[in-house]
């Protein structure tokens, strides 16, 4: 059973990627953008909380206007640092400013099948299978949702879906697929039993709320009411954003920057009015439209420069971030996989952000892959490797062996490298064989993910939560189900 | 000077320009031009032209949408005309399109239906957030031949399949044909719910239209 967990802290590479002044505009006009064209909010109970606390409220099209003064006073309300807390506590994630985390992507609707490997539709089966996979590999910090759980009654899906992570895996639960104020109060009920009590939960928030903005400049009503009943109950609420240059942003990065920062904001605000001092987090996902096809592309430049653009803005709010990162458009765990994951990681960590999401789907957040998460999660430990930077002091720089070693010679058998070779990072599916036991096997990094997978399922069965709390929580799901 | 006129209209679709486009339509109108004479002679072949440059790499998607645009504001202004005249151009097919009920999500609907009245169908579009019932009589008011059904959801998808139900209800399923889409949209999803035809992007669509349109044609 694995008790740790791989979080990225006191990097030793950082990244100038918008200067002072570039926030700052980013800023100011992102508070014109609330002030002037508003945001719109389909939700009377969210209107009439922004409408009591200074927003202009136009009724009849739903659209809040607030002045840049009111934003600014309601977002340093939000704590800039609290702890996303685990089942088990060894497990919690502190979101101090000094960590990145790695999450899984989410929602899928289909999975590359890890016996036969063909498509299929996902079930809630699979969503309970990749949470234990997701509880045994360190790398991954906490879960998402990673696919919808076809087989369960939509009204009921998402309720289904936590209960499968949470019948096998004791790590953060953050999930992005609760959109109706009914399955909230449902979810939060759940969250209470697991932690013990209402007070209990509040303290330690084993369950975080994603939700996302409808770019450009808007948000979902019913994903509004579900956030205010779990800021209600102190459970950490984030808005995604999503906005896509071409199509639902700017064709200009810094534009589409704007109008999701624009569409963040005024939702934490909101969350601000209404719970004031309840924990929230920033949460985007930016990317480009396909110029030919206006689809989601997932990947490319633009994303990676997204990836650590916003938790400079992020920063900037003292807000914590989870940021889409991974999410490759690839068809396949390919080169393009390869290089969408790892630049996008390298970018988004390159600023720290809190939370990076994205492990384990393909095309563009669509399909997962067992074999594609066993290689981003290859990718995290590269990542975890590389920005612990070189250590420079005496012990590293290593005099002495140098003089023993002397001209010539090797180091193999020095004291030194004993000692310090197990710092250097090792590959598990990166392929550095020699040529003729490649040329034998002719097999890969894909193979030997699904055969890693394949194993970790097999044996890999960790202590659940108290399974009365368990058939409780089931229960609650029933009697929602009975109505 | 009538000439032209028709040859400064097709560049000003080729340069994805609506207001040049809605200008030169009034003038040419103004010169006696038969609004026929405008559509065939100019806005069609203006049209093709950005549909050739696409098609090769030139031209990328909101080039497209521009001159359909153009295209459509061009037509709005002709339509009167053609009616005074008892004349009317050849529609391609009748689709009604919207996002399923619970379902707000709005730009790649509305870039289909766009995409769809540029290729020459009469294009009725309902918006999101449609009920069922919208749906139907919407195809038994206009007696339409497509049906075009968007859901961003995997839990409002399931509205595609209670409209199909609904037009089996109705005895409207064999008048219409069925095409769905959206993110969490798949081929499989389309054909178990019993749809007849599914494509993930907007040029997909105006192919998968003209194909079902031509089906029906040949019946």
């Amino acid at each position: 059973m694995t008790q740790t967990i791989k979080s990225i802290t006191n990097p030793k590479i950082s990244l100038n990627i918008l200067s002072e002044l570039d926030v700052k505009q980013i800023h100011t006009t992102t508070l014109d953008v609330i002030e002037s064209v508003g945001v719109k909010f389909p939700s009377h109970k969210a209107l009439d909380i922004l409408a009591a606390n200074g927003a202009k409220v136009d009724r009849e099209k739903m659209i809040a206007r607030l002045p840049g003064h009111i934003v600014e006073e309601y977002l340093a309300k939000a704590p800039p640092t609290y702890t996303l807390a685990a089942v088990d506590p060894l497990l919690d994630l502190p979101l101090d400013g000094n960590h990145s985390y790695l999450g899984t992507d989410g929602c899928g609707v289909e999975i590359l099948d890890l016996v036969t490997g063909e498509r299929r539709r996902s079930t809630k089966g699979d969503v309970r299978d990749i949470a234990r996979l997701c509880d045994y590999l360190e790398d991954i910090a906490f879960h998402w949702v990673p696919l919808s759980a076809q087989d369960c009654p939509p009204e009921s899906r998402a309720l289904h879906e936590l209960e499968a992570i949470w019948s096998v895996s004791k790590k953060h639960v953050q999930t992005e697929t609760i959109v109706t104020g009914k399955e909230m109060r449902v979810a939060v009920e759940m969250a209470v039993l697991l932690a013990g009590g209402w007070t209990e939960l509040r303290k330690r928030p084993l369950l975080s709320i994603m939700q996302c903005t409808t770019s450009p400049l808007g948000q979902d009503g019913g994903s509004l009411e579900a956030s205010l009943v779990a800021a209600e109950a102190g459970l950490p609420v984030g808005f995604m954003t999503m906005a896509s240059c071409v199509s639902t942003g700017p064709a200009t990065l810094a534009g589409t920057l704007v109008v999701g920062n624009a569409e963040v904001l005024s939702a934490l605000v909101l969350m601000q009015m209404a719970h004031p001092g309840c924990p929230v987090y920033y949460a985007a996902a930016q990317t480009v439209t396909d110029l030919r096809t206006g689809a989601y592309t997932g990947g490319g430049p633009a994303d990676f420069l997204f990836g650590a653009a916003t938790n400079v803005l992020a920063d900037f709010y003292h807000i914590p971030l989870s940021m889409g990162a991974f999410a490759t458009g690839a068809k396949e765990p390919d080169w393009q996989a390869g290089v969408d994951n790892s630049l996008s990681a390298f970018m988004a960590v390159s600023t720290l952000s809190d939370m990076l999401l994205g492990a384990g789907l393909l095309h563009g957040s669509r399909i997962f892959s067992y074999e594609q998460l066993l290689m981003d999660a290859e990718i995290w430990g590269i990542m975890h490797s590389m920005f612990q930077g070189i250590i420079v002091n005496e012990e590293s720089l290593a005099l002495n062996a140098i003089r023993q070693v002397g001209v010539g010679g090797n180091y193999f058998s020095h004291r030194h490298t004993l000692k310090h070779m197990r710092e250097l990072w090792q590959p598990i599916l990166m392929d550095r064989r020699p040529y003729s036991v490649w040329e034998k096997h002719r097999d890969g990094s894909r193979q030997w993910a699904r055969a890693k997978a394949q194993q970790i399922l097999k044996e890999y069965h960790p202590e659940t939560v108290d399974p009365k709390i368990l058939s409780e929580i089931k229960n609650i799901i029933a009697k929602f189900e009975a109505g | 000077m009538s000439k032209d006129l028709l040859t400064q209209l097709i560049i000003s679709l080729i340069d994805g320009d609506p207001d040049v486009t809605v200008a030169l339509t009034r003038q040419a109108l103004d010169a006696g031009i038969e609004p026929l004479v405008i559509i065939d002679q100019a806005l069609v072949p203006g049209m093709k032209t950005v549909g050739d440059k696409f098609s090769c790499g030139e031209y990328f998607l909101p080039n497209l949408i521009i001159s359909a645009n153009s295209m459509q504001e061009a037509m709005r202004i002709l339509e009167p005309e053609l009616h005074a005249r008892n004349q009317a151009v050849k529609v391609a097919g009748k689709v009604v399109i919207g996002t399923v009920s619970g379902d707000i999500h709005e730009i790649g609907k509305s870039l289909v239906a766009t995409m769809l009245s540029a290729n020459g169908f009469r294009v009725y579009d309902l918006g999101v957030d449609v009920p069922i019932e919208k749906f139907i009589t919407t195809i038994k008011e206009t007696g339409a031949n497509l049906l075009g059904l968007s859901a961003l959801l995997t839990t409002t998808m399931v509205g595609q399949r209670e409209v199909i139900e609904a037009l089996e209800k109705e005895g409207l399923r064999h008048q219409v044909k069925v095409l769905v889409g959206g993110a969490p949209v798949t081929r499989s999803w389309a054909e178990e719910i019993g749809a007849d035809g599914y494509a993930e992007d907007a040029i997909g669509a105006v192919q998968l239209a003209k194909q079902l349109a031509e089906s029906f044609a040949g019946n």
